[in-house]
């Protein structure tokens, strides 16, 4: 096997959501994972950008402001009444 | 992904009918489904969130008067977001502010890096150059889910530059897919993963600051 250029923590930090979007090419992808398989600090890393993802998931979208919603059904009314 | 277009098809031509029939309900849930994504993207282009309000009001008539319009060629949600985009733009200029193209077309330019550069041993150390310094631990999982720690998420999202902010809320909130995120703000997949990356990497460093700083 070719000695491939290893990839630092710090490069690897950079590469966590092309790896989640599978956006890395093959040999990149290997180098991540060769990297996380022998990284402790790493692997917490990418555990750690997981647990946000899922969390920020979890959280209620923004519910909208009443009286924006008023105004919005009279709006809409008022161009139902139109057509 | 294809049967994803059809089905996404399907629902939108049953919502334009049902609002073309003047169903108020119908209307009410697509407001509910959109309107907090429609102000966090307005405020890419606007300087308050109360400007940005006024501009997904514009948008919600604009949809209205445009419905007779929507031919079905994007989906009903890219349609609705490029109305907005146009309309915050437009109010974007009026309030004299200059749009923040680099932000959202060429994040990249800009280097911003995923973890304070003082968690890693410098480029010259003998041994472990770039390695961690300073390496993460496990995030204690039970306090994932305790509102005070949600507040925080809030918090830490509220506090991005507003590119970030709309793609973290709209890929990561809202759960849309990177090709519905890159239609809605017309750019590319490189560029939304950039935005996606720097906001999760922003959000992580404040949630393991938040849980660490606790547990002290």
């Amino acid at each position: 096997m070719n000695q491939v250029e290893q990839l630092s923590c710090r490069e690897l930090v950079e590469l966590v959501t092309d790896y989640f979007e599978g956006a890395l090419a093959p040999a990149e992808r290997a180098r991540f994972e060769q990297h996380l398989a022998a990284c402790s600090g790493c692997t917490r890393y990418v555990e750690q950008l997981r647990a946000t993802v899922s969390a920020v998931g979890r959280l209620e979208p923004e519910a909208v402001p009443p009286d924006a919603e008023a105004a919005l059904l009279e709006a809409f009314r008022d161009w139902k009444s139109g057509i | 992904m294809e049967a994803a277009a059809a089905t996404t098809a399907r629902d939108d031509a049953r919502i334009v009918a049902a609002l073309r029939a003047g169903d108020e309900d119908a209307f009410r849930m697509l407001v509910a489904e959109l309107h907090s994504s429609l102000v966090r993207v307005a405020l890419i282009y606007v300087p308050s969130r109360a400007v940005a309000e006024e501009v997904v009001q514009e948008t919600w008539l604009g949809v209205l008067r445009g419905l007779d319009r929507f031919e079905g060629r994007s989906s009903l949600k890219t349609w609705i977001f490029r109305i907005l985009t146009n309309t915050a733009k437009t109010r974007g200029q009026r309030e004299g502010r200059t749009i923040p193209f680099s932000s959202l077309q060429s994040p990249g330019t800009v280097p911003e890096p995923a973890v304070d550069p003082d968690r890693f041993r410098p480029d010259d150390d003998p041994r472990w150059p770039g390695h961690w310094a300073s390496a993460p631990a496990e995030l204690p999982e039970e306090r994932l889910v305790e509102a005070e720690t949600r507040a925080r998420l809030d918090a830490a999202i509220a506090e991005l530059p507003a590119s970030q902010r709309a793609v973290i809320t709209l890929r990561d909130v809202q759960g849309w897919t990177s090709e519905e995120v890159c239609n809605a703000l017309s750019i590319s997949e490189t560029n939304q993963r950039v935005l996606l990356h720097r906001a999760r990497s922003k959000v992580r460093a404040a949630l393991e600051h938040y849980l660490k700083g606790d547990e002290e």
